[in-house]
């Protein structure tokens, strides 16, 4: 990778990662824009890239919560054996919808996301 | 109940796989509101919650041949750390001023990313196949 698309990917991740950690939000809220208006990323390479980053922010994240034991194991299996069924579908789904109509799909999340933050 | 919190976790799994997300901010108030947990039990499990389902996620869109995998490494990585620094920042800065700051923010990405959205719908060049970078 050339150094500049480097640093171009540490601010990217830098920016993610203190938003979340500041908001609460997850960092594919801020993520996913970020690579479609910067980078150019069409909406499902953006998609894509944004799940293995969060791969990765997750585990850590999950790691210091487990260690301070503030994890419940049942209630995630409760709700994140669903969510990998959802997830297949949210993909297969992805893949057979016009790019730019889940880019309008996602900014209307935006503004919902926007509005759960001011009023939290 | 439980059968709400599996509807809720699907729900968020399809958000999840369509928008790229982890699905948090479903899975915040399903554990929380649903299972009973308090706030910090429920984000934290859903940080581990997201783990398996943003995998699934990634491992499908690299079959489909969406993923660019060092960019999501390199990016999840530096992501990973700052994270650590955004929550130091919490007892630093006003949170309540920046996060309607924040929200404004948001609403203009939200409108940015519509009207480029709108600029290629009406442009029509948009094949609904995978069609890389």
């Amino acid at each position: 990778m050339p150094s500049t698309r480097i640093s171009q990917l540490a601010v990217l991740g830098i920016a993610t990662g203190i938003f979340s950690g500041l908001f609460g939000v997850g960092g594919g809220i801020v993520l996913v824009p970020l690579l479609v208006l910067w980078i150019g990323f069409d909406e499902r390479c953006a998609a894509a890239t944004s799940l293995l980053a969060i791969v990765i922010a997750a585990s850590a994240g999950a790691a210091t919560q487990l260690i301070y034991g503030n994890v419940d194991l049942v209630a995630a299996l409760t709700v994140g054996i669903p969510a990998v069924g959802g997830v297949l579908i949210g993909t297969w789904l992805q893949q057979r919808i016009p790019v730019a109509m889940v880019q309008l799909l996602f900014s209307v999340m935006l503004v919902a996301v926007a509005g759960l933050v001011a009023f939290q | 109940m439980i059968a709400l919190a599996i509807i809720i976790g699907v729900a968020a799994g399809v958000l999840s796989g369509l928008f790229g997300i982890g699905g948090g901010i479903l899975l915040v108030p399903a554990l929380a509101l649903v299972l009973g947990l308090d706030h910090v039990e429920a984000e934290a499990t859903s940080l581990l919650a997201i783990i398996p389902v943003a995998a699934v996620g990634a491992w499908r869109q690299k079959s489909y041949g969406n993923l660019d995998v060092r960019s999501g490494l390199t990016i999840g990585a530096f992501a990973a750390v700052a994270a650590v620094a955004g929550v130091a920042l919490v007892n630093v800065l006003p949170v309540e001023a920046v996060r309607y700051a924040f929200a404004v923010l948001m609403l203009y990405v939200a409108w940015r990313m519509a009207s480029s959205a709108i600029k290629q719908l009406r442009a029509g060049a948009d094949p609904a196949l995978p069609d890389g970078q």
